[in-house]
């Protein structure tokens, strides 16, 4: 199973030897008695793709609230402020009343971006989505309007893009072109951390994978560093060894 | 600086979606239909039996009779308590209170020389008894309630009193024409036999042809003119006594509150309401869409704080206000006259009246999190405040009015009724409703910050 990146000679290297661009240092996180996030520590560098992984309710929302700056933890840091950072959220946050351009344009006068009007146009022609311009959001597609959220989380120009689930309700036809787009974002440079619960998207796209259970980080690495890890799972599929690599972690 | 662009780039967003927005349509065709019936509720109102205080200070050994007609007073009571709901009190200054404190609508007084007035009505030197009337008109409504049930009751026991006055007073006519026996019992005057102008004419006459026609007295022939003239004259009398329409007369005194004209005050109620509905729902909904579209996290997220947000919705509804309210009152003065020179004052009560419910608009957005729970609440709530507050104290049980009294400080509503009252027609003060639309902004908006902790 090779990562989609190591088809490109280099990058891989370069992602790892990349500058840190976030440095997150034991986050914890409680909701009551329930404790969502337990010492969470990691860092991601220029232009690397971080896929966090884990079932559901093991706190890769939380986490990537957190890094967002839309919930503070209760304790540990975070080398990066918020305006630092882009966020798309898991459901799409749009005005479905709005078109496409005036919801760009909206969030790009809230985000004080310098030249509003060259960013709006700049982020419909990246997305594709500039023959769409007019439409109300609510009549897109999902995965057109998946590019609009993540459109929104770039108009800052963030040097961190965090996708929470990015692809979840896309079939895979708009997958695939969503992970384009996310490609070349990390090739110009962009760090994307993002969560899914398709394991082979993470194993395919993932640069490094960091592996969640009941709020505790109970893997850091390369995928194939995880296949690894799991004994006597080369002829695993990586999916089945993931789920091995948990059950023999007790989760 | 910035946070106010940021406020009039969410303002333009807010409008533009409220263009796009099939409530608003619904909104502008139910609220004047909403309103409409509203007012006619209000204005058709009245309770069955008004209480009414009722002081007797009639000394009890005395006895009501008008032209030897007796008035059985335990049956004249059961019949006025029959159309009221009599609440007895001990004197004047019990009655004043219960006025003033809204337990009774009015307070009726019959005054201690009320029967011997009555009864002087059928004697030769009568006195219009009065009756006191004490009401409490903090509003037309209820003022005009007041005014119909008295005046409804004063007729009728005008109407047979009157009767009772014109047949004794024409039997007292009769006498004087025709003569007849006449007793007073009051002075122990026995049957006193009365000679009448008739017979006194013909005895004069008689007197005259009986004399020699040389000793006819110069003067004898003007008193029998007089007695002839006054006898035809005084035929005329008796139905002219029948005209005397009101034998008792009603005394009203004010106790409390200062009654604006029926019209200024349909309009008032009418700007409240429309205001009430339209900023209600649109705020609410406004507040709760940021939550459904999922937007509110990106915006709290450092663009826009949620009490910037919040502040942007209270702008977005005193707006609205402002401008649907101006609207209204601009096509209501085809109608009626509203009076343009009292301007700023209108705007400010208008202001005020749209920042209360506004901040109640979005405290409940705030606490239902969704459109369509929100617009729900809005109606839910804000349609039985406004019935609840336009009722007038006295025509419930007083426990019930406290509870009604309290609903009147709690929401916008009747402070924003007073506002927009003063405003239209100069009517009470503004500065207690102003105070106390203050104290709703700053706790209602405290409330939907709270509701907006669970935003995110
Ligand atoms: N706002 C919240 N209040 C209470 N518990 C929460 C809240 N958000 C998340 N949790 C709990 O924290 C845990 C982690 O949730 P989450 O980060 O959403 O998981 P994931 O995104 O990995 O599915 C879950 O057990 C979830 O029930
Ligand atoms: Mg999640």
């Amino acid at each position: 199973m090779a990562s989609a990146r190591d088809q490109a000679p280099g990058a891989l290297s370069a992602a790892a030897e990349g500058e840190v661009v976030i440095e997150a240092r034991s986050l914890r996180k409680r909701f009551g008695n329930r404790e969502a996030l337990r010492d969470v520590s990691f860092e991601a560098r220029a232009g690397e793709l971080l896929a966090i992984i884990g079932p559901n309710g093991a706190g890769k929302t939380t986490l990537l609230s957190i890094l967002a700056g839309i919930r503070s933890p209760d304790e540990g840091t975070l080398s990066r402020t918020r305006e630092e950072i882009g966020w798309v959220p898991q459901q799409a946050a749009l005005y479905r009343k709005l078109t496409v351009e005036e919801n760009l344009r909206l969030f790009a006068r809230l985000e004080a971006v310098a030249d509003v009007e060259s960013t709006v146009a700049e982020m419909l022609e990246q997305t594709g989505l500039a023959d769409r311009r007019g439409d109300q959001v609510g009549t897109l597609s999902g995965g057109n309007q998946q590019r609009v959220n993540i459109a929104i989380g770039l108009l800052a120009r963030p040097a961190v893009l965090l996708l929470d689930e990015p692809s979840s309700g896309l079939d895979p036809r708009q997958r695939e072109r969503l992970w384009q787009f996310v490609l070349a974002l990390s090739d110009a440079g962009t760090s994307v951390i993002f969560s899914t619960h398709y394991i082979q998207e993470a194993e395919r796209y993932g640069d490094r994978l960091l592996v969640l259970a009941d709020g505790e980080r109970v893997f850091d690495g390369t995928p194939s560093d995880l296949h690894a890890a799991v004994p006597d799972s080369r002829s695993d599929d990586f999916e089945s060894a993931f789920v091995r690599f948990l059950r023999e972690r007790g989760h | 600086m910035s946070r106010l662009r940021a406020v009039g780039w969410l303002l333009a967003k807010d409008l533009r979606l409220l263009r796009r927005s099939p409530l608003v349509t619904a909104l502008l065709i139910v609220y004047p239909i909403l309103i409409a019936v509203l007012i006619g509720f209000a204005l058709s109102r009245g309770p069955e039996k008004p209480r009414v205080a009722f002081v007797n200070e009639i000394p009890t050994e005395e006895q009501a009779s008008v032209g030897g007609t007796e008035f059985d007073k335990a049956e004249t009571r059961a019949e006025l308590c029959g159309r009221i709901e009599c609440i007895d009190a001990a004197d004047r200054e019990e009655a004043q209170r219960m006025v003033a404190d809204g337990e009774v609508l009015a307070a009726l007084i019959l005054p201690a020389d009320f029967l011997e007035r009555l009864n002087s009505l059928a004697g030769l030197d009568p006195q219009q008894p009065t009756v006191e009337v004490l009401v409490n008109e903090e509003d037309p409504v209820k003022g005009q309630l007041v005014d119909d049930r008295i005046r409804a009751l004063i007729t009728e026991a005008n109407l047979i009193l009157s009767q009772a006055v014109s047949e004794q007073a024409g039997s007292y006519l009769d006498l004087i024409v025709d003569g007849g026996s006449f007793s007073v019992p009051f002075l122990g005057i026995g049957d006193l036999e009365i000679l009448g102008l008739r017979r006194s004419a013909q005895i004069l006459s008689e007197i005259r042809d009986s004399l020699p026609a040389s000793s006819r007295l110069e003067g004898l022939d003007q008193v029998i003119r007089f007695a002839e003239l006054a006898r035809e004259n005084l035929k005329f009398a008796l139905p002219l006594l029948g005209a005397i329409a009101e034998p008792i007369a009603v005394d009203k005194q004010v106790v409390s509150g200062e009654t604006p004209s029926l019209d200024a005050f349909a309009i008032a109620v009418a700007a409240t309401v429309t205001l009430m509905f339209v900023t209600v729902l649109l705020v609410a909904g406004s507040l709760a869409l940021e939550r459904e579209e999922n937007a509110f996290p990106r915006l709290a997220r450092g663009l826009v704080s949620p009490g910037l947000l919040l502040a942007e919705k209270l702008a977005l509804g005193i707006a609205v206000s402002v401008a649907v309210t101006a609207l209204m009152l601009a096509g209501l003065s085809a109608f009626v006259a509203i009076e343009w020179d009292r301007l700023a004052v209108i705007a400010l009560a208008i202001v005020a009246g749209g920042a209360g419910f506004a901040a109640f608009g979005a405290a409940l957005g705030g606490l239902a999190r969704d459109v369509r729970a929100s617009s729900l609440l809005a109606f839910m709530v804000a349609l039985p405040v406004a019935f609840l507050s336009l009722i007038p104290s006295g025509t419930v049980e007083p426990g019930l009015y406290t509870a009604v009294e309290v609903l009147r400080v709690a929401f916008p509503f009747a402070p924003s009724l007073e506002v927009m009252s003063a405003g239209l027609e100069g009517a009470g003060s503004i500065w207690p409703p102003l105070l106390n639309l203050a104290a709703i902004v700053l706790i209602y908006a405290g409330l939907a910050r709270f509701g907006m902790r669970r935003f995110a």
